[in-house]
């Protein structure tokens, strides 16, 4: 291998083996940085990445990682939820037993429905704490204001679906902690009572009830969320990266309208 | 007053190209669909048939419940009371947010387990965060029977004589 290569369209000897890496990986040995950008953004799951960051960015004390903190909960909470739907009937006579079931019977069950729980709980408690260093730091100003909205947007649907999540075991903690959302959301002036009766799918909470709160937690929300954390992934990189302050950049502060822009 | 040649009098013409006049068909009949989706797809979501328990329902013979008692009906969230002077029938459900209170006989009040609302025998606040004294249902007798609809409301301090 020629060090630097980039791209090799002469025919080389090298057999079968070479060919069918080739056909995967385009970009030669990462030794320059040439082929280091190339390994990035020629790679579909490390293209989301920038392909240089600043060292001020990736400091651990500057994010504490609490917005990819979130991500990669989220993933995890994709691949234990998927897990745990293939022992879930969504319906009023299975759903404890089956919560039950994963819990004592299914091997592994118990390992990854509680993963599932703790890592719903540590998601929660990760977007919150990301807004609050966000905020803190004021990296929710110009030009990044946007980003900020879709970072409320996507506390929404992770709390909803923390909330929708809640009421599928079917038990008494599930129902009455049910029972009070729902009672809060028909508090809502003149719409009150039919976003109940929407969410209900009736007057009381039931197998309608039961199976809307499953679909908006296995089908609608985490579509939702994954298309805004796209966009929001996306607005990070196009808004020049994370929010840096003036003195970790090394650019002395420039006032636009007696207000520090970053 | 004559009639008015509307043919003769002077319209104002606005010359809008081709492109623009169907450019503004196009986005009026998107938007058409889109708020007939917005409305149908809320429509679809309310269902049509409940397979709820009918809220009407018969609760016995007058004569079953002894003055001074109280009959708790957790399935229906209801309770019945027979005082001195009648029956009335009282909403199980808190006022706070809808958890189901219990009754507890020695302390002579309802006891609401999600917050701590406590109501009296009447269903009165007592204390805790609910706004407003317990609701009552309706209740009448048909056919000799006491007939309950919990749907329906009825006046606080309203009573039953058989």
């Amino acid at each position: 291998m020629v060090s630097g290569e980039v791209f090799s369209t002469a025919a080389r000897p090298g057999g079968f083996g070479r060919r069918v890496w080739r056909s995967i990986v385009r970009h030669g040995f990462p030794d320059t940085n040439r082929n280091r950008s190339l390994a990035v953004f020629s790679n579909l799951f490390l293209h989301v990445h920038p392909v240089k960051v600043r060292v001020e960015a990736i400091r651990f004390t500057r994010t504490f990682y609490l917005g990819g903190l979130a991500a990669a909960l989220f993933v995890i909470l994709t691949v234990t939820g998927v897990a745990v739907m293939f022992y879930y009937h969504p319906s009023v006579p299975r759903a404890y037993a089956d919560v039950k079931d994963l819990e004592f019977v299914v091997t592994a069950g118990v390992i990854l429905r509680n993963v599932h729980r703790w890592a719903a709980h540590a998601m929660v408690a990760a977007v919150f704490l990301h807004m609050a260093r966000v905020f803190l730091a004021g990296a929710y100003r110009p030009p990044r204001e946007f980003n900020w909205v879709l970072g409320v947007l996507l506390l929404v649907a992770t709390v909803f679906l923390s909330y929708t999540g809640y009421l599928l075991p079917w038990d008494q903690l599930a129902y009455w902690a049910v029972t009070i959302g729902t009672s809060l959301a028909a508090a809502v002036p003149l719409v009150g009572g039919d976003i109940s009766f929407l969410l209900l799918g009736g007057n009381q909470i039931d197998e309608n009830t039961l199976l809307r709160f499953y679909v908006l937690h296995c089908v609608v929300l985490p579509l939702v969320l994954t298309g805004l954390f796209a966009v929001h992934l996306w607005r990070v990189r196009k808004d020049g990266g994370i929010y840096l302050p003036p003195e970790a950049t090394g650019r002395a502060t420039r006032v636009v309208d007696g207000e520090p822009t970053p | 007053m004559g009639l008015v040649d509307d043919l003769a009098a002077d319209t104002p013409v606005v010359e809008i190209s081709r492109r623009k006049a169907l450019g503004v068909l196009t986005a009026a009949a998107a938007g058409v669909a889109a708020a007939g989706t917005a409305v149908m797809a809320v429509r679809f979501m309310r269902p049509n048939v409940l397979f709820e328990p009918p809220s009407k329902f018969v609760v016995g013979r007058p004569d079953e419940i002894p003055i001074g008692s109280l009959v708790a009906m957790p399935k229906q969230k209801l309770y019945i009371v027979r005082g001195a002077d009648g029956f009335y029938a009282m909403s199980a459900t808190c006022t706070h947010l809808g958890c189901m209170t219990q009754h507890r006989a020695a302390e002579k009040r309802f006891i609401c387990p999600c917050h701590g609302s406590s109501f009296d025998l009447q269903g009165n606040v007592l204390g805790g965060p609910a706004p407003r004294a317990l609701d009552r249902r309706w209740l009448g007798i048909e056919d000799g029977m006491l007939v309950v609809d919990t749907r329906k409301p009825a006046p606080q301090g309203d009573v039953l004589r058989v």
